[in-house]
């Protein structure tokens, strides 16, 4: 077993949990660090993966680079609207959808 | 040298680059005419490439001079052309429809131009991707530009469908990176042409896994059944041009990547899973249809109706082999999308006259706002697929691909769905068509707004007449 299997196998581990927390937890801020876990575990299976004889692959570190870039800008994107919704509603949890 | 300076490829995601940012200088609730003149460009330029498409095959453009694997390769063939195109014809008008819809002090339309302009620089930048990646990073673009809009409307009902569907779009765009990961493990690339060659029926597992994650993203994206909880709040909530652009577009890109992997790089490998696709698509038209026939809100009914018609999409994927079953996907893609543009557009209007967004309230409106009831009217003969809109034709052509097929379930399932859009759509305008009730007051609308909600519905019609420049350009393949 290869270093970067390890990585690998860690990665999918991780981003089954984040999965996870991003659709059973309620609470908005835990959401938005479980997805953070998911692309991290993401990451570390694109890195991980692509090592091979230990050479390192540069492709695999750029396209990790620009996912992290995505990553902080969906978090933003999310803190500010869970500060919105708590402005509007003292909440931070989504409340139901009422479908009328 | 200079060459690649007039390319219509690159400017198609610089303009609209270009505009959005112009707009969020000139500051809140401004920037629609650089937005209109930029669209117009736009239109003009994707008619430009589509020309050259259906005339010489593939273009390809290396950006910066750099190619693949360090940088970034753009093609364009016949399925990339159309989808440029039915995003600039619908934006345009849309354009026009928001400027008259927001005025200057609206909150709700305060960044609405930036963001428009980055969606339409994501969604084409998208439709001419030709790395696994660089589908990822366009796909984001245009997830993030879109939570935002549906932000925009600043209620904390808007704010938590934004939420809900930024949620829904993260986890699916991730499934999609986590797939794209294990393809590049398994073959160290992730330029879709490369990939061609290389994946064979014999795959390893990892592909397949792959293959699994990255369609249910995508499909999460799309809202396909059981996974379209996020849609009707976010597009029932939206403000109506953004409904439109979300209905028409957005959800269309997604559909795009599947029918991408799907006819390119893992071709042996998705069709194992097309007809659990195909049943899921029939559940959406069944479930959605019906929820549009019980809603009370007018923007939900179209946005159920969006659930339902989305469906359609997905019945191709067992006939995807066959010939014509790619030309009726597509042909449901550009029909929804016209015809939904411009239902919520005209959704917009009535609910901008009536003052309220439900179906009991549009009670004589048929006798005040003729002109879009008729553009909902329109609109609606598309959905339900009556000749000779471009609904009908489309489907008609699953109709016949199916029947070709043996697959007479598929066909039967067609037309029970356009059964159930007639009943939602003249469930509305039965309402519409009653008397006035006396206290009833109408506030006067634009007419800019009525016309290019017209625009939209009647064009989603005239295309039905029109489908066969449609079917050439997609004959230029790659």
């Amino acid at each position: 077993m290869s270093t970067g299997f390890i990585f690998a196998l860690t990665g999918a581990i991780l981003f089954a949990a984040g999965v996870a927390g991003v659709v059973l937890i309620g609470h908005l801020l835990r959401r938005i660090l479980a997805f953070n876990l998911m692309g991290s575990g993401a990451f570390l299976v694109l890195v991980g993966l692509a090592q091979r004889q230990d050479v390192v692959d540069p492709v695999p570190q750029a396209m990790v680079l620009t996912g992290i870039v995505v990553a902080v800008a969906a978090t933003a994107l999310a803190l500010a609207l869970v500060r919105k919704l708590h402005a509007l509603t003292g909440q931070l949890e989504l409340p139901d959808d009422v479908d009328a | 040298m200079l060459e690649p300076l007039f390319d219509p490829l690159v400017w198609l995601i610089l303009l609209p680059l270009a505009w959005a940012t112009l707009a969020f200088v000139l500051g809140p609730g401004r920037g629609a005419w650089p937005a209109i003149a930029g669209l117009a460009t736009q239109c003009w330029l994707a008619i430009e490439l589509a020309q050259k498409v259906g005339a010489g095959g593939v273009t390809n453009h290396v950006v910066g001079g750099w190619g693949a694997p360090l940088g970034i390769d753009l093609a364009v063939d016949g399925l990339s052309a159309a989808m440029l195109l039915l995003t600039q014809a619908v934006a345009l008008p849309l354009a026009i429809y928001a400027r008259s819809y927001f005025k200057l002090n609206d909150p709700a339309g305060t960044w609405f131009w930036p963001l428009m302009g980055f969606l339409i620089a994501g969604l084409n930048a998208l439709f001419v991707s030709a790395d696994l990646f660089n589908l990822y990073v366009t796909l984001e673009l245009v997830g993030l530009a879109a939570v935002g809009l549906v932000a925009a409307g600043g209620g904390a009902q808007q704010v938590a469908a934004a939420l809900r569907y930024l949620f829904a779009t993260l986890v699916g765009s991730g499934a999609y990176l986590l797939g794209v990961a294990l393809i590049y493990g398994a073959y160290g690339t992730v330029s879709i042409s490369t990939l061609l060659p290389l994946v064979t029926n014999d795959a390893p597992r990892l592909v397949w896994i792959a293959g699994g994650l990255m369609v249910s993203g995508l499909m999460l994206k799309t809202a396909l059944f059981p996974f379209h909880f996020w849609l009707p709040p976010a597009h029932g909530g939206a403000p109506a041009p953004v409904s439109a652009l979300l209905s028409a577009l957005v959800v269309k890109a997604s559909f795009y990547l599947i029918l991408r992997l799907w006819l390119g790089p893992l071709q042996t490998v998705l069709p194992a899973f097309a007809w659990l696709l195909a049943m899921l698509g029939a559940a959406a038209i069944f479930w959605g249809s019906w929820q549009a026939i019980r809603a009370v809100k007018l923007k939900r009914l179209i946005a159920y109706s969006t659930v339902a018609q989305l469906g359609y999409l997905f019945l191709i994927f067992p006939m995807l082999a066959a010939h014509g079953a790619l030309e009726a996907g597509v042909m449901q893609i550009f029909a929804h999308g016209l015809a939904k543009a411009g239902m919520f557009a005209a959704a917009g209007v009535l609910i901008k006259a009536t003052g309220q967004d439900t179906v009991a309230g549009l009670a004589g409106s048929v006798e005040r706002l003729p002109v879009t009831m008729f553009a909902f009217g329109l609109a609606g003969m598309t959905l339900m697929g009556l000749p000779p809109s471009s609904g009908f034709l489309a489907k008609w052509l699953i109709i016949e691909v199916a029947l070709a097929q043996g697959h007479w379930i598929i066909a039967m399932v067609v037309l029970a769905g356009g059964l159930l859009a007639a009943v939602y759509v003249l469930r509305v305008l039965r309402q519409a068509f009653l008397l006035t009730p006396a206290s009833a007051t109408l506030t006067p609308v634009p007419r800019m707004l009525e016309w290019s909600a017209f625009a939209l519905a009647a064009a989603s019609v005239l295309l039905g007449l029109r489908g066969v420049e449609l079917m050439r350009l997609l004959g230029a393949m790659a």
